[in-house]
Formats: C-alpha cells, sequence, structure tokens
C-alpha cells in the first residue's frame, strides 16, 4: 500500500502531506526530515527509488520524482509497482496541470486544500484508486462547481449534486 | 482557477511564511498565526465561510509541524454542516487531524451514518474517504450496513470508493469483514472495470494472508488479465497507450502468490503471461514506455514466482538483460532486482551480466549500489566471497548513518563466517567492520574472533597459529596508533596483546604493558576496556614471571593498578588485586596457574563433581535436604527468589534488577557484574536444555559420520567453519568428518593435479600462503582489464563459459581455474591453485577428524551424557542442611548451570580460569559446610564476574557438548582433584586484602 504521498519542495517545506497511517505530528516532522536530507542530497540523473526501511521500516521505499522546485514523494512498500508509482505521480502532476494551468509551487500552497480533494481521488486509504486523469477531472470538478457558484445556500449545493446524479 | 477560496489573510500568511529568513522567524510567524486562529475561532457566530477558511488554516499550520489540537473540535463541527463544501473541508482536517483512536472520533461516527446514507453522491463519497481514515475496529459495525448497502449503488464512482472502505475495514480488523469475503469476489464481475480494480485491491491482500481459500480464482484473474492484455477495456482506461496498465500489475502481483510452488495453477498462467509479453514489447523502433516496462517487470516478478516453463524464464531473462543493459538508472535498479529474482532459479545467469552489474556496483547512485550489494550477497560463494566483503567494506566507509551501518556489518560478518576463505583473513576483515562500524556490531561477534585467535587454525600447527597471531599482534600495534578506537575493538586488542603480545619475542613485555596502559589510559570512563587491559597486563607478568624473568612494573602501569585496587568497580578491583597477588609469586606456581598459551586449550570439567560425594553422603547422613532438581524447585520458586532476594540486598539492593536478565545475555560490563549470580537465574531456566542438547546432537553427528555421503560434504565444510566462528545454531550441524577430507583430496589430485604432497608443504606454510593470495586478489584492480577482473572474481568459475558465449573478456583470471560450476560449492576445489583455502579446509577438518575416533574409542559418550544430566542433581544434593543456606545453595546451583549461557559470550582462556579458581577456593578457610558452595562458585561465581573468567564455563560447555575435542587433559577426576589441591595449596585469596568481597558472596 501506499503509506504517504507528500510533496515538499526543494529546501524542505512541506507543501502537501498526507499519511495514510496516522503519525504523530511530531513523528510527521521528522519523517519529513528524513525524507528531505534523503531527497536533497541525491542528483537529478539518478533512480527514482530510495530505500528507506531507517524511515518507515522494512520492505519501504520512497518513489519520488523531481518537478521544477518540487518534490513528489510516495512511500510505498512492496505491495506496490515501483514503476507504476512513478507514473502515478505523473498522473497526478498532470492532474495538477490541468487544473492549475501550468502548475507550479504557488499554486499547490494556495489550494492545498484542493490539491487534496485530487489526491484523494486519486489514492484513497493507501491505496490506488483512480489512475486516469480525466476521471479524476470529472470528479473533482464537480465538486468545485460549488464554489464557481459561490453561493453556499444548502438547496443550491444540493442541486448540483442531484444534477449530476441524474446526468450519469 | 487562481486562489479563489484562500482568503487574502491565508496567502500573507503563505507569503509571510515563504519570506521568513530564518527558522526562529517562521517560528514566530506561525506561533502568532496560531495565537490569532485561537481567539478567531473561539468567537461566537463565525460565519461558516470563515471557519471554513480557519480550519484550512489549523491544517496548514499543523502541517508546518505546530501543535493545532486546539481546533480539532471546530473541524469535527465542521462536518455536521450542511454545506458540501463545508462538509468535505471539515472531512479533510479531521482525517488530517484525527487518528482512529481519538476522543472526538465518537461525535463524527453519527455523522457519517447519516453521510452514507445521503442522496448526493458527493456527499456519499466524502463520507467514505473520512471512513477510511477514521473508522476503527470498534465502530466498524456502525458502518458497515450502510457501506454494504452502498456496494450497489447507482454511481461506479460510490461503489469504488466503498470496495475501497470495505478493504480498509479488512485491514484494520479482518475479523470484522469475514462474512463478506464472497462480496469481493462478486465485486470482481462488476460491470464497471473501475470498481474491478478497485476489489483487486482488496483480493491482493486477500490472498496473501490465505492462498489456498483463492486458488479457484485463479481462471477468474486470468480471464480478466487476458481481456485487460487485449484492448477489451474501453480506450478512456489506456495509459500511454498501454491498457489499464494498473489493473494488469495487480493481477499479476496476484497470479504470482496463487501460482508460487503449484505447478497445475501456474500451467494455467502460461499462455495469458506470454501474451502480456507480447503486448507490452515496444513497437518497432520506438522506446518502450516507463508504464509498459512496469507491467513487464511485474511480468519478471511473476514468472519467478511460479512454476514456469523455460520459455516464459528466457523470456524473463532476456528482459531482466535489457532493462540492465537501460541507461535509465530506473531500469537498472528494476533489472538488478530482476537479476535477483532470475538467479535464484538460474544462478548461470548472472554471468552474462556481470559487466552491467559492476557498473552498478561502481556507480554513485546510492539505492543502485545498496540494491546490487543486496544482489551480490544473495549471491555470494566461497570463491567471491572476497571482493563482494571489500566491496561492502568500502561502502560501508562512506556510510554514516547507524542504521545502514550495522545492517551491512551484520552481513559482512555473516559472510566472513559463512565463506571466510582463510582465518588471516577473517581476522583482517573483522578488524576493518569493528574500526567502522565500531559498537554497532554485537559483542559476541568479537568473542568469536577471540576465540579464533586461541584455539588457532584448530589442530597441531602450531607454527601456523603462531604466525596468524604474531600477525594479529602486529596489525593492532599498529591499530593503537589510531586516535579513535571502538571500544569493543580495544577490548580485543588488549585480550590479544595480553594473551599473545610477548609470545613472539619480538615485542618486550615492557613494551605491551606501556601500550595497555596507554589504552586503559586513554579511555578512563570505559570499564570493561580497562578490564581487558590490567588483565592483559596479569597475563603477561605471569608469563614472564613462569619465563624465570624479573617483573619490575613500569610505574605507570603500577599507578593504574593502585588506582584499581581503589575502584568502584568490584571486578576491576578483583582483577586488580589478582594482578597483585601474581606479582607476590613464584615462578613454578605461576607457571601451573597461567601458562603461556593456554587459552586455547580445554579443561576438562567433571560436571558430577565426584570428589564431593563424600561429602554429600555425611551430609544426608547428618539430615540434610537432598537435592532437588532444577525445574522441580522452579515451580516453588516464587517463594524462594523473593528469600534469595533478601537474602542478597547486600549486592543487589534493587529487586528490579532481576528481571531485567530475561533479556538476552550480553557481555557484562562489571557494574552489572555484582548483580549478575542472582539474575542469571531466569537465564538459566530458559537456556539450560541447551548443553545436554547440544551433547547429543554431537553424539548423533558422531555416530552418524559414516552415513554420511558425498553431497553432503559440500556443507560439511562450511559447518567446520562455523563451528568455530559461527552463530549459535553451529551445534545442531554435524561437524567436518574424515570422509570429507578424502574425498577433497581425491577431487583435488584428479583435479588440479596438485598431490597429497602439496598439503603437506601448505599446511606448514599456511599464513605465507595467504599473503600471497590475498596480495594478489588485492593487485588485481590495478590490472587495466581491472573490470574484468573483477566479474571473474566476483562471478568465479564463469571465465570458461564466458569464453564459450563470447560475450566478454577472454581473459580469465590468471588464478582462477575452469572449475565446473557444480564443484564451485567446494571451495577448496574451486580454488585449487590457491593454497590458502585449501589448507584452511584442512584445518577446519582435521584436528577434530582425526580426533573424533580416538575419543570415541577411548570413551563412551553415552555415558557423559547420563553424567551430564546426573550430574547437578547429584552434585547439588550436596547442599547443606539448614534451611536458609540450602536456598542459597540453590541459587548457586542455577548459576552452575547456567555457566553454559555466560560462555557464549566469554572469552575462551582457560588460564583465566584457573587461576581465578585459585583465588576463590581458596575459600577453603571457611567451615567446611561451605566447601560444596565454594566448589561450585570456583566455576560458576566468576563467569558472571569477570568477562574473561568465563572460561570456566566455556571449559565446561565446551567439554560437555564437544565429545571429540582434540585436546582433552588427562581424567578429570584427577584434574580436578589436582586442581582444588593446587588452589588450597596456595593459598592466595583476595579475602585477606578484600574480605568483604566474599562476604558479599555468601550473605
Amino acid at each position: 500500500m501506499i503509506l504517504a504521498s507528500l510533496i515538499m519542495n526543494t529546501q524542505g517545506k512541506p507543501r502537501l502531506t498526507k499519511f495514510y497511517e496516522h503519525l504523530s505530528v511530531e513523528r510527521q516532522q521528522e519523517v519529513l526530515r528524513a525524507v528531505y536530507s534523503v531527497l536533497s542530497s541525491r542528483a537529478d540523473n539518478l533512480c527514482s527509488f530510495v530505500e528507506s526501511d531507517d524511515i518507515f521500516g522494512p520492505d519501504t521505499k520512497l518513489v519520488y520524482k523531481h518537478f521544477a522546485t518540487l518534490y513528489f514523494v510516495f512511500v510505498i512498500d512492496n505491495a506496490e509497482s515501483e514503476l507504476g508509482i512513478l507514473d502515478l505521480i505523473q498522473v497526478f502532476v498532470e492532474t495538477l496541470d490541468r487544473c492549475f494551468k501550468n502548475v507550479c509551487e504557488l499554486d499547490i500552497v494556495h489550494n492545498f486544500n484542493k490539491v487534496h480533494t485530487i489526491l484523494d481521488e486519486i489514492v484513497m486509504g493507501g491505496q490506488v484508486v483512480e489512475t486516469s486523469s480525466a476521471e479524476v477531472m470529472k470528479a473533482v470538478q464537480d465538486i468545485w462547481k460549488l464554489e464557481r457558484v459561490g453561493d453556499l445556500n444548502p438547496a443550491n449545493v444540493k442541486g448540483i449534486g442531484h444534477y449530476r446524479n441524474s446526468r450519469s | 482557477m487562481g486562489s479563489q477560496g484562500s482568503s487574502k489573510d491565508f496567502l500573507d500568511l503563505v507569503k509571510a511564511i515563504g519570506e521568513a529568513k530564518s527558522k526562529a522567524e517562521e517560528e514566530r510567524i506561525v506561533l502568532a498565526e496560531i495565537e490569532l486562529l485561537k481567539k478567531r475561532i473561539m468567537e461566537p457566530d463565525v460565519p461558516r465561510k470563515k471557519m471554513k477558511e480557519y480550519i484550512i488554516r489549523l491544517v496548514y499550520v499543523e502541517m508546518l509541524g505546530h501543535d493545532a489540537s486546539f481546533g480539532y473540535i471546530y473541524a469535527v463541527k465542521m462536518t455536521h454542516d450542511d454545506n458540501l463544501l463545508c462538509k468535505k473541508s471539515g472531512y479533510l482536517a479531521t482525517t488530517l487531524f484525527l487518528n482512529e483512536d481519538h476522543d472526538l472520533i465518537i461525535l463524527i461516527v453519527n455523522t457519517i451514518q447519516k453521510d452514507l446514507k445521503s442522496d448526493n453522491y458527493l456527499v456519499v463519497s466524502a463520507a467514505l474517504t473520512a471512513v477510511c481514515k477514521l473508522i476503527n475496529e470498534e465502530t466498524i459495525p456502525a458502518v458497515l450496513p450502510q457501506v454494504i448497502d452502498l456496494l450497489g449503488h447507482p454511481k461506479e464512482h460510490v461503489r469504488k470508493k466503498a470496495v475501497m472502505a470495505l478493504h480498509r475495514f479488512y485491514q484494520r480488523s479482518p475479523s470484522s469483514v469475514s462474512h463478506l469475503l464472497t462480496k469481493f469476489r462478486q465485486i470482481l464481475c462488476d460491470k464497471d472495470p473501475s470498481v474491478m480494480s478497485a476489489a483487486l485491491c482488496a483480493l491482493f491482500d486477500l490472498v496473501s494472508s490465505d492462498v489456498k481459500a483463492f486458488k479457484n480464482l485463479t481462471a477468474s484473474f486470468v480471464s480478466i488479465l487476458k481481456q485487460v492484455a487485449e484492448h477489451r477495456l474501453p480506450k478512456a482506461y489506456d495509459y500511454h497507450r498501454t491498457p489499464a496498465p494498473f489493473v494488469q500489475i495487480k493481477i499479476l502481483k496476484i497470479l504470482a502468490l496463487l501460482g508460487a510452488g503449484d505447478r497445475h495453477t501456474s500451467e494455467n498462467m502460461y499462455s495469458v503471461l506470454l501474451e502480456v509479453l507480447k503486448r507490452c514489447e515496444p513497437g518497432k523502433g520506438e522506446p518502450a514506455t516507463n508504464i509498459s516496462n512496469a507491467i513487464l517487470y511485474e511480468c519478471i516478478c511473476t514468472i519467478t514466482a511460479i512454476v514456469a516453463s523455460p520459455k516464459l524464464l528466457g523470456m524473463a531473462a532476456e528482459i531482466t538483460s535489457r532493462f540492465l543493459k537501460s541507461d535509465n538508472h530506473n531500469y537498472k535498479y528494476m533489472g538488478i532486482d530482476a537479476l535477483g529474482r532470475v538467479i535464484q532459479i538460474n544462478p548461470d545467469f548472472a554471468e552474462q551480466h556481470q559487466l552491467a552489474v559492476i557498473d552498478c556496483l561502481e556507480d554513485q547512485d546510492d539505492t543502485l549500489k545498496r540494491k546490487t550489494l543486496d544482489l551480490l550477497y544473495k549471491m555470494t560463494k566461497s570463491t567471491n566471497v572476497e571482493v563482494i566483503v571489500d566491496h561492502m567494506i568500502s561502502y560501508m566507509r562512506t556510510l554514516s548513518d547507524a542504521h545502514n551501518k550495522t545492517e551491512i556489518a551484520s552481513r559482512i560478518v555473516e559472510l566472513a563466517e559463512r565463506f571466510a576463505p582463510s582465518n588471516q583473513w577473517f581476522i583482517q576483515t573483522m578488524n576493518q567492520v569493528f574500526e567502522l562500524a565500531g559498537d554497532l556490531v554485537p559483542a559476541k561477534v568479537a568473542h568469536d574472533l577471540m576465540r579464533l585467535l586461541a584455539k588457532g587454525a584448530g589442530e597441531d600447527d602450531e607454527e601456523a597459529d603462531s604466525l596468524l597471531r604474531s600477525s594479529a599482534v602486529e596489525s593492532y600495534l599498529q591499530l593503537l596508533g589510531e586516535p579513535k578506537l571502538p571500544s569493543i575493538l580495544l577490548q580485543v586488542v588488549c585480550w590479544v596483546l595480553g594473551e599473545f603480545g610477548t609470545a613472539g619475542g619480538t615485542h618486550s613485555a615492557d613494551d605491551i604493558i606501556g601500550k595497555l596502559c596507554d589504552v586503559a589510559e586513554a579511555h578512563p570512563g570505559d570499564t570493561v576496556v580497562k578490564g581487558y587491559a590490567i588483565t592483559a597486563i596479569t597475563k603477561i607478568c605471569a608469563f614472564e614471571i613462569a619465563a624465570g624473568r624479573q617483573v619490575q612494573l613500569l610505574p605507570e602501569c603500577r599507578s593504574f593498578m593502585d588506582d584499581l585496587l581503589a575502584s568502584h568497580s568490584t571486578d576491576l578491583q578483583q582483577r586488580a588485586y589478582e594482578l597483585q597477588v601474581f606479582l607476590g609469586l613464584g615462578p613454578d606456581i605461576v607457571q601451573k596457574v597461567l601458562h603461556v598459551n593456554g587459552s586455547g586449550e580445554e579443561i576438562e570439567i567433571d560436571t558430577d563433581l565426584p570428589f564431593l560425594q563424600e561429602f554429600v553422603d555425611s551430609s544426608l547422613a547428618n539430615g540434610a535436604r537432598p537435592y532437588v532438581h532444577e525445574n522441580e524447585r522452579f515451580e516453588m520458586s516464587s517463594g524462594m527468589s523473593s528469600f534469595v532476594s533478601t537474602s542478597r540486598t547486600q549486592q543487589e539492593p534493587s529487586h528490579a534488577l532481576r528481571f531485567e536478565a530475561y533479556e538476552t545475555p550480553t557481555v557484562h560490563t562489571p557494574s552489572a557484574s555484582s548483580s549478575a549470580p542472582p539474575s542469571l537465574l531466569p537465564d538459566f531456566q530458559e537456556k539450560k536444555p541447551e548443553s545436554p542438547r547440544s551433547l547429543r546432537n554431537q553424539l548423533a553427528a558422531d555416530n552418524s559420520q559414516v552415513d554420511l555421503l558425498g553431497p553432503e560434504i559440500t556443507r560439511l565444510r562450511l559447518d567446520g567453519v562455523q563451528k568455530k566462528w559461527g552463530r549459535p545454531s553451529a551445534p545442531s550441524q554435524p561437524p567436518p568428518v574424515t570422509t570429507s577430507n578424502f574425498d577433497q583430496e581425491i577431487e583435488r589430485s584428479g583435479n588440479g593435479g596438485s598431490g597429497v604432497s602439496e598439503r603437506a608443504s601448505s599446511n606448514r606454510e599456511s599464513t605465507p600462503a595467504v599473503h600471497v593470495y590475498t596480495e594478489k586478489k588485492k593487485a588485481q584492480p590495478e590490472i587495466p582489464a581491472e573490470k574484468q577482473r573483477l566479474a571473474a572474481s566476483l562471478f568465479g568459475g564463469s571465465s570458461g563459459k564466458r569464453d564459450a558465449n563470447g560475450v566478454k573478456g577472454s581473459k580469465p583470471a590468471p588464478n582462477r581455474p575452469a572449475a565446473g560450476n557444480s564443484k564451485e560449492k567446494i571451495p577448496s576445489t574451486a580454488q585449487a591453485p590457491a593454497p590458502a583455502p585449501l589448507m584452511d579446509l584442512m584445518d577446519m577438518g582435521g584436528g577434530d577428524l582425526f580426533s573424533a575416533p580416538v575419543a570415541k574409542a577411548s570413551y563412551d559418550p553415552f555415558k557423559e551424557l547420563e553424567g551430564l544430566l546426573d550430574g547437578p542433581s547429584t552434585a547439588a544434593s550436596t547442599s547443606t542442611p539448614a534451611a536458609p543456606q540450602k536456598s542459597s545453595s540453590i541459587d548457586f546451583m542455577s548459576l552452575y548451570d547456567s555457566t553454559p549461557v555466560v560462555s557464549h559470550n566469554t572469552v575462551p582462556s582457560t588460564n583465566d580460569h584457573d587461576f581465578l579458581s585459585l583465588g576463590l577456593t581458596s575459600s577453603s578457610g571457611i567451615e567446611p559446610m561451605n566447601r560444596p558452595e565454594a566448589g561450585l562458585l570456583d566455576l560458576n561465581e566468576f563467569p558472571a564476574n569477570s568477562p574473561l573468567a568465563g572460561l570456566a564455563g566455556l571449559e565446561q560447555s565446551s567439554s560437555s557438548s564437544s565429545t571429540s575435542l582434540p585436546e582433552r587433559k588427562g581424567p578429570s577426576l584427577q584434574d580436578s582433584l589436582q586442581k582444588d589441591a593446587t588452589t588450597r595449596q596456595v593459598g592466595v585469596t583476595p579475602t585477606g586484602a578484600n574480605p568483604a568481597l566474599f562476604q558479599d558472596l555468601f550473605g
């Protein structure tokens, strides 16, 4: 399973952290620091996997990709496919890109609840649920329509849910 | 979409943190934010939009590592909101804030229940997402019915998430959904592929926990995989033109589980695997996509896990080569991993890829290097152990974190113990490991090393042994020049210098003593090292005295001794007193007690203690209570132990100490040793059966010697090694056997044409030979075709094959014959031209082998066994008449039995035992009634008290467990009596100088 999904920038600032098994806040910080120190010490052309049994326990790996100023890191155990996860990161980033039009670090910082929503559509409870960025977009846009409406009237919101429902 | 939804305040916060110039400034900003939020959030009537924003800010603050627990309750409240956006934010925050056992969960369950029933599918899926994180074992039943209902939801989006939630329940508590296992099978047939793929995640977990129950699903999985591979799914499921790759990967993983070790099931997969492989092959001229490589890699895993056909294996091998040859590090990594899997089925396969492997080994990518070392570790044989361990050591040099260092050190030790080509090499390797990993290495490794040095090569080749030892001494003297050495290495150094420092004659006693004093002085805080140092000095002095030379202690040594005489540690004190006593003794006595090179000798311990029989009888006649066997005694031990502990309060002020001893025994530090005697009791209960058992094994092995046939012989040589340096399991393996010698000789003469005569000469010159050998090895990398050499040494025996294949490097390594693969496991044959390992083999086998029949002839092992089993009871029935005394004697008896345990951790040096018992038996001055205890004590008390003195125990265990040991010293009864007499005669006791010591012991 996926143990955690992390986004941090190249200075080690967390931009999004999601742990699928609960860790205390202190432990989370420790883990982030450890992950960052590993990643920052690796050159760019090296392989995207790091064995992390000293951080997350035996048989765990970090699978990461480096985009501009950000690291996207998934922590997995041996029930996941490393190369597959690499493509999952690709899906995740592509989806972000579609949502934010040329996604950059700032978009993620400012909309980090939205990024959470997207991630929740892709990974749920540590398992990959959706790997098609079009599907993810569809689900996410349903939710965001509500924001566009701008009106937080419950009746209105309810309408949107039903609307989607009836269309399908 | 920009920054909609987050307010200016939030943006300002993010910006301020981003611009913070220092950690402290950032901290200040965040703390101010927390204060602000605390105030704002508690205001009455916060509008929901504002509240939502506060919650988001809380999440952000917590992500930065600050406690936001004051706001948790507001996040929970927000999940009750009717507004979907607020509800979603509430759920998001709670899933990030709370773990499933948090107190607030109870407030959420009701909301979740309600939301799961909502007719808005967005609400339902938000609730399902929350369920995955927030529901614990106790609350599963509360939401389970709703989640099951959702499996029939019209929206596939919801069904998918419901399956995931069920899977999560299964992970949390398998029993809670055990009645639903058939549901997962049904979901597999869901008309929507995405729901089916969600079910695969759950089924993977289910199958891995119980393969048998799901064998009948194999056909379904195979047909799903086939359909997916054949592009039967809608185009929407393609990813980079690969059909539903994640589904394929999951199914391949499941198939690997189902087919493992099951030919019939495996056969059903062959065609689909071929299909998948074929479809993933990149078309002409286009590079393979990452995702199709992911599937190919998964195919290799599956093929190597199941009982595969040769054709599939061939394809797996081919893909592996492609990965290894790739320039992309990720594929190289997968290739190394795949290679590790493939060679487990077809070991020869590694040869073709040796150069690629070496490339990876030398890559600057740490992950790749580690993975490659993993691979090498798996394929280590005696032919390539030196090169591999060399690489591991140089890798270890680059490491800084303790975790990885410990791991690699333990691997090196393991490989060295299993495959060491020579003792010399073993010692050097261990030194390096100690130097680099220091105290991360378990103490046992050090003790094994010392034991190896003490016993030498194991046969009567004194010259080789002394060469080995003097080279060890030289290397250690050199090592002492280094500024910072780990404690454990210093212990070894001290012990070796004390034992063999003056033996070679190249170093004077003063030199060595001076060095030892320096060591002790440089480590004032390390009592263990100090203990080793003072004992080493004692030994050197004793050797000098015994040789008839006058010993004049150096002033620094004298002050060191005086220091220790007043030490707070009774252990150090005791050792210092012993030194003092020795200095005052004449050469005759000293020689008897501590003779040169005595550490390798075995002492015969008569566990029956027959010389006490008379005393036992008379005590019994006088009404003493008979000995109660330990097992029976244990049953009433609760009362007993409390008594014991009160009677021992002097040594053992805190009762709690007793319980720590349940852990596996470690080297005792002197400070702990004063409380060691009582604490050994539990150890002994745990381990006691060991000595009879190992004896029995030994006997069985002895008897089966004749029956051992060829194939086992390959293993035997290793056993010989293990017996010396190996792990505790070693005794259960049969000892080297005479036949092995024969076979090897035959094979050797048939193989290299080197006759028996070579053995004789190599025997004598073993150590130099080793030197030459290792030097040759070391020189290798400097040769131009460096990599090929390395390859040849790593993938030994391959050269011939390689040539035949015409793959690479036509130059076979000079020192390596084209040994057949079948023979590779017998190091001696594979390495015929290198005399050292051969020699080693002889050494290993020789001593034990030849002595075995002799020992057998002269004595019946079964009798010994009986004696051993009965031993304690007879011996202990000597215990004293009076009740209080009895209890203490019981404790002693248990100590007595526990000595084998101690022996595992202590250094084998006979003379220590001698001279310690000398100190101890001095209790002859005590009234006769105490005698038996004293007698027991000199065997037992000391192992606990001083690391070196474990000998007593060691000798006992080794004499009992290895009936075939070469050096046995005369009839045991006589021996013990003699020893007893000597000690009494000498009458040296620390008691006079330090009477309290014995008072303590006897309460």
